[in-house]
């Protein structure tokens, strides 16, 4: 079994409204000094086998395709379990 | 003229779009996100609603749809594709327009009547209108803030592939009042309001949005 985890966020210059809205929720409920919020998207892939080269290529293509818009969102792909 | 108009499932407004080709003329044309066929259409009409959902991100996985590979290879060969709210985020996503459209500014879903201003009439869903003309069609969005790169904006703006900004209030935080964008051969127009609901005085604010309607409808004439 094999484990990789793709963390997708919006780009730094693009406004994250949600993350607006987390930011002035977290300082109503008490929490104070909250300088900046940012809400991303993390995808936990299993897979039966191990995780070979060809499959790295394709999550890796995927990461970019389907799972994150290179237009507005950066994407970290990380093997927790090879 | 045949114009397809798919459905995805939760899609909203295709019937309205369908609805919208007939009185202008055409004959609308149901096509289903899961098939390859697109039934030798003229042009193609991806609709308003929530494909999928809006799981994942808005139109990305409709854009995967066995549909979209016949609708994007035709596009790229000049079909006419209009994509209207969620449709217009499905070209955004298929890279057939650039950009994205990002949830609003002021966090809030918004529905209105929305005045634009026709800035190209150059497009095959935009050559029945006269340049600078202003219409009013309903808006309803929750993440239609258009967003691309400054170079891109600039791009856009400089080879007139803007077709439509908002007038008075920008109602979503798109870049520069950016209400709608066409490719550059003019065939991909992607608009983040609902032409399709003005086109009768009964349940529209206007009619203004039949002129969609009707330049798909000449400018496919005239290619013939």
């Amino acid at each position: 079994m094999a484990r990789v985890v793709v963390d997708v966020m919006l780009k730094p210059e693009i406004l994250d409204p949600q993350g607006r809205a987390v930011q002035g929720a977290l300082g109503r409920l008490g929490l104070t000094g909250v300088a900046n919020v940012r809400q991303g998207k993390q995808f936990v892939i299993d897979l039966d086998g191990t995780l070979d080269a060809d499959r790295s290529a394709t999550l890796e293509r995927l990461a970019a395709e389907l799972l994150s818009n290179p237009v507005i969102e950066d994407y970290r792909l990380t093997v927790v379990e090879g | 003229m045949r114009i397809g108009v798919v459905t995805f499932p939760g899609s909203l407004d295709d019937r309205d779009a369908a609805r919208a080709v007939r009185i202008a003329g055409g004959e609308p044309v149901a096509l289903w996100h899961g098939d390859d066929d697109i039934k030798n259409v003229d042009a193609v009409i991806l609709p308003g609603g929530f494909s999928y959902g809006d799981y994942l991100r808005c139109g990305a996985i409709a854009r995967f749809s066995p549909v979209m590979t016949a609708i994007i290879e035709k596009a790229h060969e000049g079909m006419p594709v209009l994509g209207i709210c969620n449709g217009f985020q499905i070209l955004c996503e298929s890279h057939l327009l650039p950009g994205a459209l990002i949830r609003n500014d002021h966090q809030h879903f918004i529905c209105r009547d929305q005045t634009l201003r026709i800035e190209d009439v150059s497009s095959a869903w935009t050559s029945s209108y006269t340049l600078g003309q202003e219409i009013v069609v309903p808006l309803k969005n929750g993440e239609g803030g258009f967003v691309a790169d400054d170079a891109t904006l600039d791009q856009l703006e400089g080879d007139g592939r803007v077709i439509a900004r908002y007038v008075g209030m920008n109602p979503n935080g798109s870049r520069r009042d950016i209400a709608g964008i066409r490719n550059e051969r003019g065939n991909v127009v992607g608009l983040m309001p609902h032409p399709e609901h003005a086109v009768e005085a009964l349940t529209g604010p206007t009619t203004d949005g039949l002129g969609f309607f009707a330049s798909v409808l000449t400018s496919l004439a005239g290619s013939r």
